[in-house]
């Protein structure tokens, strides 16, 4: 299994100061956001990488660079070995754009409620210039939809129905990878069962490769191959799935596998985390967990730990075994 | 059953449109006995927020109540006109809602919030109600919570700020609590420090809440009975632990079975064909047949039957038995 | 074992034509009276004013077909010399006033409609600009709007009326006035058009299928055009429509400060500020019944556009 995508000291920092005339008038300096610091990682072929986290952890934002949607600030993003923020190779971009696409998490607002369905389907083969006859309607029942509803407009469909339509049409250019971000946290119990075995077969039928976006352990625990955890911007912990929910090395995925409800909790009286996510414009020195951290030592609040390998598991924390 | 806080009779919630009239709840019955939490758990349009709103008296219209009653600590309600109703709110019924920020004043500071909603409801002194405000947020775990008192919602994170919502909610003393998805919009970690929270001020007070979220592991932890609520209807009503782990309900059975659970691994997830019917196109008889595997003709023509008349626990024809999941499973 | 079964399936597949009748937009319209009497009034005074020549009496500006004894006949009684008949009167020199109406109309409403489409596509275009692009091409753009509210809009248009008269050359001046009035109106009034679509425009780029659009690679100019602009219409139909009738009355109003149509082509505007001349020596229908004609026109379109918002509004559903 070769890598078909490689991340390598992925960062992205954001502007988020205020207009300048108010910076000068509040005699505030720049504010920069770090989303995503220093992450890499690798997802091989035919497999399903999972980025958890919660809010603020970087997780969307290292979705969208990976499709070209947001540039890194440093580092790079290799998609077949072609860097797609680098590269000046026009058919390397257009092959590197077909090979990718991308599944939302509100179906309500990504399908354009003036388009038909069969133009929604048919768009990414139609930008390239490709043949569309016969596409949608092939997609539609691929999906588990009639071919007859090429011809209507999105808000004839149910918020499960939309998100079919959203991987009819992400795989209209027989992508090889396909990034899902929380492609079911805004869909019901139920349908999001229905949701994720299509997305189950359909991987068997095509040997696509997904980066699953979510902060749903339950979802990501059921779904992944490979499982990265993510807290504000870093990537703290990677292990494949069995690994990671037998044994968690690093004390913040420990802290969310004891967090998350649990179907069979009943009156489960957990002690809660400390603390919250601190905020990311001015992020904790050394190791950023380690104001919540239960093993956090002097070195934590100092150096940032490196990403360490234990045995199957790599994981930044100076304490971890 | 007049022990219970929350008692609601038959309620009927409808909607007239140019199409006719939708019932979003119907004929929906439960109590809520003091310190319990009832779990409402349900899919987008199963009524369960409808049902809440109706209980605190704060249907959009054009939806109104259009039959049965609703008791909290044997007054009758549903009747009220609207002040006596808007007075009862706050003083017996506290409000908690998915979204902080909205349910927030953000231009008065949490400590106006606080004493006005005290002083409106209790008789207490000014410096009263501002001690009973420093109480409330600290009972809810705001750290310093004296000098936090003058600060503006804003200032405050997402899950300070629903520590703030359930201060407000619980700082009349009412003796029931609707929380509509509480801790929906909040992390995980987060998340789980405000169950913890609720829990306890119900046990501490012996507060009823009514708890209507769609997230089953939260109900699962925090609730002791949980009612499920299919197409406007109570499907199933039971202990907790009963209902989650021994539906009887064939859609309780496939939606605890759709949730992905940890031993499943790379198998195929349950799942329930089909998607629940909009409100203006019900299927004649039980509004679950055309999903339901275990349907009859009995459930084709006639209306699902009322859980009273199933021995209280499932709106069913032909509830599961436990042998019956077994195999299934 | 998909959810498509649940999509409820028509017993009948309705027509198309019955769809149309039965959607929420039609619906509410049938059930505003208000909307009803106004559309059919603007349709009624479109419809007359274009077939104008069929159903004038006569030409007003053709001096063949003019007698100079009609002059001064009041509505509905006969000429002292000729005998004949006017239905809303003559003026001066014994045109008809109701075809001068008919005419006049024709003017006012060409120049509203033709004004309202320039304002409209520069608005709109403008204002896509701004929002996709954001950055100083908004900065710019929306600086000129901000500047161009500080003047009244009917200043800005005698100001670019001044200006183009004055470039123009004397032999062409009354040919190109009617463009030169299309373009004052037409350009200070794009304001509104821009900054609502900038807003518009802000919100969609950021939803998730202007992304799914990026993505695979399609060109900014095309997200504009394909994705955008249709989802920012239904604001700019509700501005269009009131913009209409203000262009209606900005063409009236300069028109009557003389700065507007010519004599030779008079519109609405024109033929008040003629009538009023007559006002206090008692031949009041030579202003009254223009004065009226361009009343109801504006109303008309402004409750028209008052009911479209409220209709296209999601919030008021």
């Amino acid at each position: 299994m070769s890598a078909l995508i490689s991340v390598k000291n992925l960062t992205r920092v954001f502007d988020v100061s205020k207009p300048w005339l108010n910076r000068v008038i509040e005699r505030k300096p720049k504010a920069f956001l770090t989303a995503v610091s220093d992450v890499s990682f690798e997802v091989p072929e035919n497999s399903v990488y999972a980025l958890v986290g919660e809010s603020g952890s970087g997780k969307s934002t290292i979705g969208k660079i990976i499709v070209g949607l947001v540039p890194p600030t440093s580092g790079s993003v290799e998609v077949n070995g072609v860097d797609l923020s680098a590269s000046k190779n026009t058919a390397d971009i257009a092959r590197v754009r077909s090979d990718i696409q991308m599944i939302f998490q509100d179906p309500y607002a990504s399908l354009n409620p003036r388009w038909r369905v069969r133009d929604i389907i048919a768009e990414p083969v139609t930008v390239l210039g490709g043949e569309t006859e016969g596409l949608a309607e092939r997609l539609l029942e691929q999906v588990g939809l009639s071919a007859a509803d090429a011809h209507e407009y999105p808000h004839e469909f149910s918020g499960g129905q939309r998100q079919r339509l959203c991987i009819a049409r992400a795989l209209a250019s027989e992508p090889k990878m396909i990034v899902c971000d929380e492609p079911t946290s805004a869909l019901d119990v139920s349908v999001q069962a229905q949701v994720l075995n299509l997305m189950s077969d359909l991987r068997e039928e095509f040997g696509l490769t997904y980066l699953f976006i979510s902060h749903d352990l339950t979802v990501v625990q059921h779904v992944a191959d490979m499982i990265g955890v993510l807290y504000l911007g870093s990537l703290v912990e990677e292990a494949p799935r069995d690994t990671l929910f037998s044994t968690p090395k690093h004390p913040y995925t420990r802290m969310l596998f004891d967090a998350a409800p649990r179907m069979d909790g009943f009156g489960r009286e957990v002690d809660p985390p400390k603390g919250e996510i601190p905020d990311p414009i001015n992020p904790p020195s050394g190791c950023t967990f380690h104001p919540r951290c239960p093993l956090a030592v002097d070195r934590c609040r100092t150096e940032r730990p490196e990403m360490r390998r234990i045995g199957e598991t790599r994981v930044s924390c100076h304490m971890a075994e | 059953m007049n022990t219970a806080v929350l008692s609601v009779r038959d309620l009927v919630v409808e909607i007239p449109t140019r199409n006719g009239v939708l019932r979003p709840v119907d004929q929906v019955s439960y109590d809520i006995a003091p310190g319990e939490i009832l779990g409402v758990v349900g899919e987008s349009g199963a009524g369960k927020s409808m049902t809440g709103n109706a209980v605190i008296g704060l249907l959009d219209p054009p939806a109104r109540i259009t039959g049965g009653e609703i008791h909290v600590s044997g007054q009758r309600i549903d009747n009220l006109p609207r002040e006596a109703l808007r007075r009862l709110r706050g003083r017996k019924i506290g409000m908690i809602f998915q979204d902080p920020l909205t349910s927030l004043n953000p231009l008065l500071t949490v400590g106006e919030q606080l004493t006005e909603t005290i002083r409106e409801h209790l008789d207490v002194s000014e410096s009263e109600a501002l001690n009973r405000a420093v109480a409330a947020l600290d009972e809810v775990g705001i750290p310093a919570a004296r000098q936090r008192i003058g600060s503006y919602p804003f200032e405050f994170s997402g899950g300070m700020r629903q520590r703030v919502v359930i201060a407000l909610a619980l700082c009349a003393e009412p003796e029931l609590v609707i929380a509509d998805e509480p801790t929906t919009a909040l992390d995980v970690s987060v998340q789980a420090q405000i169950v913890a929270l609720l829990k306890r001020l119900c046990r501490d007070r012996g507060v009823a809440v009514m708890l209507v979220t769609h997230d089953m592991g939260v109900i699962a932890e925090a609730a002791d009975r949980v009612a499920v609520m299919y197409a406007g209807r109570l499907a199933e009503i039971g202990p907790v632990r009963d209902v989650v782990s021994h539906p009887t309900h064939p859609y309780t059975a496939g939606l605890m079975a759709s949730t992905p659970l940890a031993s499943l691994g790379h198998n195929r997830l349950r799942q329930i064909p089909g998607a629940m019917p909009r409100l203006e196109a019900l299927p004649d008889g039980c509004a679950f047949h055309p999903r339901c595997a275990y349907a009859e003709d009995t459930c084709r023509a006639e209306p699902g039957p009322s859980i009273e008349t199933c021995g209280g626990r499932a709106a069913c024809w032909f509830p599961l038995s436990h042998d019956e999941q077994e195999g299934a499973a | 074992m998909s959810d498509s079964t649940a999509k409820q399936p028509e017993p009948v597949a309705p027509s198309r034509l019955r769809k149309v009748w039965e959607s929420d937009f039609v619906y509410s319209f049938r059930h505003a009276p208000v909307a009803v009497v106004a559309a059919s009034m603007v349709t009624l005074m479109v419809l007359s004013a274009l077939f104008a020549p069929l159903i004038a009496p006569h030409n007003p500006f053709d001096p063949a077909t003019l007698n100079l004894m009609n002059g001064f006949t009041p509505p509905m009684e006969p000429n002292a010399f000729t005998g004949e008949v006017f239905l809303l009167g003559t003026d001066d020199q014994g045109r008809d006033v109701f075809s001068t109406i008919l005419y006049g109309m024709r003017i006012s409403l060409f120049v509203g409609f033709a004004a309202v489409t320039l304002a409209m596509v520069l608005g709109v275009t403008l204002g896509l600009l701004a929002g996709y692009i954001g950055g100083w091409t908004e900065t710019i753009i929306m600086r000129i709007a901000d500047m161009q509210l500080t003047f009244p809009a009917i200043l800005v248009a005698m100001l670019i009326f001044g200006i183009a008269k004055g470039i123009t050359p004397p032999e062409y001046r009354n040919d190109m006035a009617i463009w030169v009035l299309i373009l004052a109106i037409g350009l200070s009034d794009w304001v509104q058009f821009a900054r609502v679509v900038r807003g518009a425009t802000m919100v969609e780029k950021n939803r998730e299928y202007v992304q799914a659009a990026r993505l695979i690679g399609r060109r900014p100019v095309s997200i504009m055009v394909r994705h955008i602009l249709p989802n920012v219409l239904n604001p700019v139909l509700v501005i269009a429509t009131i913009s209409l009738a203000l262009a209606i009355i900005a063409e009236a109003t300069l028109s009557f400060l003389g700065v507007g149509a010519p004599p030779t082509q008079p519109s609405l505007g024109t033929l008040i500020r003629i009538g009023q001349g007559f006002l206090f020596s008692g031949e009041w229908w030579i202003l009254f019944f223009p004065a009226c004609t361009l009343l109801v026109l504006a109303l008309s379109v402004n409750l028209l556009g008052d009911w479209l918002r409220d209709a296209l509004n999601p919030r008021l559903k």
